[in-house]
């Protein structure tokens, strides 16, 4: 417990990034469901993520994403069927999750810098006194060096612009070294330029170390790219596949059971006519409008 | 002689200060602990945005001392009960700040009601009543005084052995949960422990004015720094400084403790405030966040 991790050298195993097909699953779902009370938000989920593979789980408000970051970090049981993270249950692997949280639920307000935030990622979970100081403030120098935070490692978060504060947590994420990162919406409120830096920040970790991503956004564009499969949740099911299999006006028409039209303009996808459930019960903001809007619009 | 005079030298009185210097030694000793545990309790006050839960829980530790002060029994265990129960509740009944805040806004008149009542009731020396409200400080006796170091003893151990985690789930509740921080737990071990401290600032400075030794030097620190190791430190500095200068200040005058203290406690915020207008950072002085520059 209270070793201090390095940067794993050499056993990514992935040579140039993408999925490495023949390796076990970092994370498998089978027959999966979950239910609040008497609503299940879904069903019968079949899905394993493989090292360095880049999962995007997408739909619309209230369709189960945030419940799904809950079941993967363990803090929500499933209904039914079997959720493992390198084969065992998510609790006892917290180590090997990195957990990007929306940046929002982060207090601007608190007494902190940039610095504490990537060291709780390492001992904050640790009670008594701390232990190996200097060689765990060696490592949040590492981290934030590697995350480009350096120079803004003393500013409190409170003064960190949007996109700053995401890149230091993302350090904070990656600092026991995990083999998983599990990013909720990391784009949120970030402006281009600041989505594009954190998307190519979480996708050079992959890249290097094979750490597979699953990445919970309502907004596909920003990470197209580099997205290897989708996993797409609506009120009527769900559907697993590349985004080329399951972005099409067919798939999401019936996911939706309504005409659904997926067009395709400049490598971008927009989506026209998915209905959005009102009233939907998860944190993520409620804007359908200005979400598809924002679909559509890139410079 | 104008009024003007007279009014000051009721307020600075140093006739016969050895004397009495020897008469408060305990207070001095007791008042250096409470500084010690509402400095660092403070940092956590700010960091979880608990003042208004301190003064709930002051109330009814005001409520347990004039209880036990009718009952003629020990009047800190009397406010240490109050307290418990108070920060018991609290913790229980407001894990949210929504639901936390109007729990204490129903407890605290109830318990600021009962603790007139117990008053009322009491037929002994007026100063010891109007003492729990606003403070005493020859209040400390030695039996006292071993239940105060004692149980300021326990916030320190509980406060020493929790501070990471707690700090961890106090800033980023979020993460500090899927790392399996037990969030709620330490939420509620630290409400009591809030308790404990307040209990003991409620000997010393009186239930209305508790917030001036366990919120205002935390608040005035955070002003000045946002260094793990400096705030608290400097919460710890700034309270026990406020503790023993309002009670040297206070020592030959017949007027209660607390002005003294709040007014040192107000001042070094108020530096503080002025010292700290924190430095706009550099906003758009050509640093920007460009490519990244990922070293994996």
């Amino acid at each position: 417990m209270a070793s201090v991790p390095h940067a794993r050298e050499g056993d990514a195993g992935t040579g140039e990034g993408g999925a490495d097909d023949g390796a076990a699953p970092v994370v498998a779902l089978r027959g999966a469901a979950l239910s609040y009370g008497a609503r299940t938000v879904w069903r019968d989920l079949e899905l394993e993520v493989r090292p360095g593979e880049f999962v995007a789980v997408l739909g619309p408000n209230g369709s189960g994403k945030t419940s799904l970051v809950r079941a993967l970090l363990g803090r929500w049981e499933l209904s039914a069927g079997t959720l493992t993270v390198l084969g065992r249950p998510p609790r006892e692997v917290s180590r090997q999750i990195g957990y990007v949280p929306q940046q929002a639920a982060l207090s601007t307000q608190a007494p902190l810098r940039a610095r504490e935030l990537v060291r709780f990622g390492i001992d904050g979970h640790r009670f008594g006194p701390a232990r190996r100081t200097r060689a765990v403030r060696r490592r949040v120098d590492e981290i934030l060096r590697e995350v480009g935070a350096l120079s803004y490692a003393d500013v409190p978060l409170g003064l960190l612009s949007g996109g700053e504060r995401q890149r230091v947590r993302i350090g904070q994420a990656l600092a026991t070294d995990p083999r998983i990162l599990l990013c909720d919406e990391p784009l949120l409120s970030l402006d281009l330029h600041h989505q594009r830096a954190v998307t190519e920040l979480i996708d050079a970790r992959r890249r290097a170390h094979g750490t597979a991503v699953v990445f919970v956004t309502h907004e596909i564009n920003p990470v197209l790219g580099l997205v290897d499969r989708v996993l797409y949740l609506a009120p009527g099911g769900h559907r697993v596949g590349t985004p080329d299999e399951v972005l099409t006006s067919e798939a999401l028409s019936r996911l939706y059971g309504t005409r659904v039209e997926v067009v395709r303009v400049h490598g971008r996808v927009v989506v026209v006519g998915a209905p959005d459930s009102p009233g939907a019960p998860e944190g993520t903001p409620h804007h359908p409008q200005e979400l598809h809007e924002r679909d559509g619009v890139r410079p | 002689m104008t009024l003007a005079d007279g009014i000051w030298q009721q307020i600075f009185v140093f006739d016969d200060y050895g004397e009495l210097l020897a008469l408060v030694r305990n207070s001095l000793v007791a008042g250096a602990a409470l500084g010690l545990i509402g400095g660092l309790a403070g940092v956590f006050v700010i960091l979880r945005d608990l003042p208004f839960a301190v003064h709930g829980i002051s109330e009814l530790s005001f409520a347990g001392a004039s209880a036990a002060l009718l009952m003629g029994v020990n009047v800190v265990a009397g406010s240490i009960i109050g307290s418990l129960v108070a920060a018991a509740v609290i913790g229980v009944m407001g894990a949210r700040a929504r639901d936390r805040n109007s729990a204490i806004g129903i407890i605290m008149p109830f318990g600021l009601g009962l603790g007139v009542l117990f008053l009322a009731l009491y037929k002994g020396r007026a100063a010891n009543k109007f003492g729990l409200l606003t403070g005493q400080i020859v209040a400390v006796d030695t039996p006292q005084m071993t239940w105060l170091l004692a149980t300021s003893a326990v916030v320190l151990i509980a406060l020493a052995v929790m501070w990471r985690p707690l700090s961890f789930a106090s800033a980023d509740p979020d993460v500090a949960e899927a790392r399996g921080v037990p969030v709620r737990g330490l939420s509620l071990a630290f409400m009591l422990v809030l308790g404990l401290a307040v209990a003991l600032s409620v000997q010393v400075v009186g239930a209305l004015l508790v917030l001036t030794l366990v919120v205002t030097p935390a608040a005035a620190a955070v002003r000045v720094t946002a260094s793990p190791v400096l705030l608290p430190v400097l919460s710890v500095v700034f309270a026990v400084v406020s503790i023993e200068g309002g009670i040297l200040l206070a020592l030959g005058s017949s007027i209660p403790i607390s002005p003294y203290v709040t007014t040192i406690s107000f001042a070094l915020y108020a530096v503080c405030r002025l010292v700290g207008v924190r430095p706009r950072r550099r906003r758009g002085a050509g640093r920007r966040v460009t490519a990244p520059e990922p070293a994996f």
